[in-house]
């Protein structure tokens, strides 16, 4: 136990700048990287049962060719050679993508995420396909159809989810970077329980043509990184419009942290994350790291926004109900899992969904069609909507005081395999601490935060829509109090 | 709002086109039971004269050109996923 982990510090991979550079002089080769990641899934993915596919034949030939551009004397992009592992509900052009259930196993992407494009765009190369709870439906990957994954730190803990695969990746240090998705929490919580940086963006920014949808209204992309730096320069190279997807606003110039003084910055501490649900424990880190910043010149105050403890209601009817919506295209006629033995078309229908989604994916399929059922529609969905008004205007207030709010990222630290399988509302309150920032659309990112009995803890920053640089350069200040 | 009954469990089923074993509805009336229970807590609070927000961009009407563009989903990509294909065509079972 740990001794995977302690080889994190060893710094397997060089900041990823500092690759694309070497890759580009020549100093190294995107084969070389290629390998190099290959070798460290093919080694402890065994153990950690971290990806459900690895693209082989597909990263090794992109590094040839890009190894290729370099040697004609032209630039491969400012990800050269950087290998990356991507959650399974992307698609990657040629490779399966299956978002983590039997209803898409086997499924061939016929096109590309435009995220993963512009990434490819600039020289990064996709290596491994991370597990996921099916349809990203959860916070431990025990929800996905094929297998759990296992916390880096303790191997008989979750390693958080819905993204904790590509947590999971990232502590293990099997690659410099890795994609997840985040629409309650989904990328922070994982971040948080592994012990790396997560940054969930502003609403908007990143397309999300190409990823298997869960509930629009909520969904982002983001990286997973060992630094903030890392993230940033990721978060760079995928933000930006995208005419596939026409749910997006204007990117900020740059993504790039630049160095910023802490001192005079006002940060609230939001009291409602620090109720009697905190660990104790976890509370003396995040009120330890609370108390660098101050030292550091922070004005810190504390801030309620009272309805925060409503959120995560709001949340599980705003959400069923739109993946409800979103699941109805799998109907077993036009791609994925079908049963042959089906008499009719409606018993297509119903065959192919029946065994073809988890538990999971059935459960919020039928929360989701009663809130909007006729009848229950005003007194569900449209009260969990207009809850959600009052939600988001009390951050809106709070960021006329404040440039940035904090609080813990989760509760507790990860929790044991099992331990919350059989009660899907337990399961559901892990992310109490994140759902409201998806509801607001604002950006938040969870960093390590010191350990708590050996497991990481994560503190948790948000910044106003559209501040995601200053939130980055917030991130990177305070990376440079605790180390 | 709550108290489902093992009747509407097997209703909303049938209109999300999901068919329970017996299990899965007693498990289902129980779960979706307690889940409901729980989000029924946001009837008590008081939203008299706020909007509902559907949305956190504020666009609406977002347009682009109306042009032909290359794409990478190929025709054939596309069909090569059919579980049931005859030709060109997806086929489906009888209707009825």
């Amino acid at each position: 136990m740990g001794s995977t982990v302690k080889s994190q510090k060893s710094n397997i991979w060089a900041p990823i700048s500092d690759i694309a550079n070497m890759v580009e002089t020549g100093t190294e080769t995107a084969l070389s990287q290629v390998n190099k990641a290959l070798e460290r899934i093919e080694a402890l993915d065994p153990e950690y049962r971290v990806v459900i596919s690895i693209c082989r034949d597909r990263a090794i030939e992109r590094a040839k060719t890009i190894d290729a551009i370099i040697k004609n004397g032209k630039s491969a992009g400012r990800l050269a050679g950087v290998p990356f592992i991507a959650k399974d509900n992307f698609l990657v052009f040629g490779a399966e993508t299956t978002a983590g259930s039997n209803i898409l196993k086997g499924f061939t992407a016929p096109y590309q995420s435009s995220a993963i494009e512009k990434l490819e765009s600039e020289g990064a190369i996709c290596v491994a396909k991370a597990n996921l709870d099916a349809f990203a439906h959860g916070s431990s990957t025990e929800n996905s159809d094929f297998f759990t994954t296992k916390n880096p730190y303790d191997k008989t803990r979750v390693p958080g989810g819905s993204s904790g695969g590509s947590a999971a990746s990232i502590a293990l240090e099997m690659v410099p970077f890795a994609l997840g998705t985040d629409t309650g929490g989904s990328i922070r919580l994982p971040a948080s329980y592994c012990g790396v940086v997560g940054y969930k963006p502003t609403y908007g920014i990143v397309s999300r043509s190409g990823v298997v949808a869960m509930a629009s209204s909520t969904d982002v992309i983001g990286p997973f990184a060992r630094n903030v730096d890392d993230a940033s320069i990721v978060l760079d190279v995928m933000a930006g419009k995208d005419n596939l997807d026409s749910t997006m606003i204007d990117r900020e110039i740059s993504y790039l942290p630049s160095l910023d003084s802490i001192k005079g910055k006002k940060i609230g501490i939001i009291s409602e994350y620090f109720d009697e649900g905190l660990d104790s424990k976890v509370k003396v880190n995040i009120i330890d790291a609370i108390e660098k910043l101050k030292k550091a010149g922070a004005i810190i105050e504390e801030v309620s926004l009272p309805s925060l403890p409503l959120a995560l209601a709001v949340y599980y009817v705003i959400v069923p109900a739109e993946v409800s919506s979103n699941l109805s295209r799998y109907d077993g006629q036009r791609y994925g899992f079908s049963d042959k033995t089906a008499k009719n078309l409606d018993e297509s229908y119903e065959l192919a969904r029946s065994k073809g989604f988890g538990a999971e994916a059935k459960r919020r399929i039928m929360i989701g069609t009663h809130v909007l059922s006729s009848g229950y529609y005003d007194a569900y969905y449209k009260k969990a909507q207009t809850v959600r008004t009052k939600i988001v205007q009390e951050f809106a207030g709070a960021f006329k005081k404040y440039d940035f709010l904090v609080g813990p990222t989760a509760p507790n630290i990860a929790f044991k395999i099992g331990e919350n399988i059989s009660d899907p509302l337990a399961m559901y309150l892990t992310d109490i601490m994140t759902v409201a920032v998806n509801l607001a659309g604002i950006p938040a990112i969870s960093l390590p935060c010191g350990t708590v009995d050996n497991m990481p803890v994560g503190i948790q920053f948000m910044a106003n829509q559209k501040n995601d640089q200053a939130l980055l350069g917030l991130a990177k200040a305070f990376e440079g109090l605790s180390s | 709002m709550s108290h489902l009954t093992k009747e509407e469990v097997l209703k909303l089923a049938r209109l999300a086109r999901l068919r329970l074993s017996n299990d899965e509805v007693a498990q289902y009336t129980l779960e979706l039971e307690e889940i409901l229970g729980y989000v029924e807590q946001l009837s008590k609070v008081d939203t008299g004269g706020l909007t509902p927000t559907n949305q956190v961009t504020g666009l609406h009407n977002v347009f682009r050109p109306d042009v032909v563009v290359e794409y990478q989903a190929k025709p054939d990509k596309l069909l090569a996923l059919l579980p049931n294909r005859k030709d060109d065509y997806i086929q489906v079972k009888r209707m009825i």
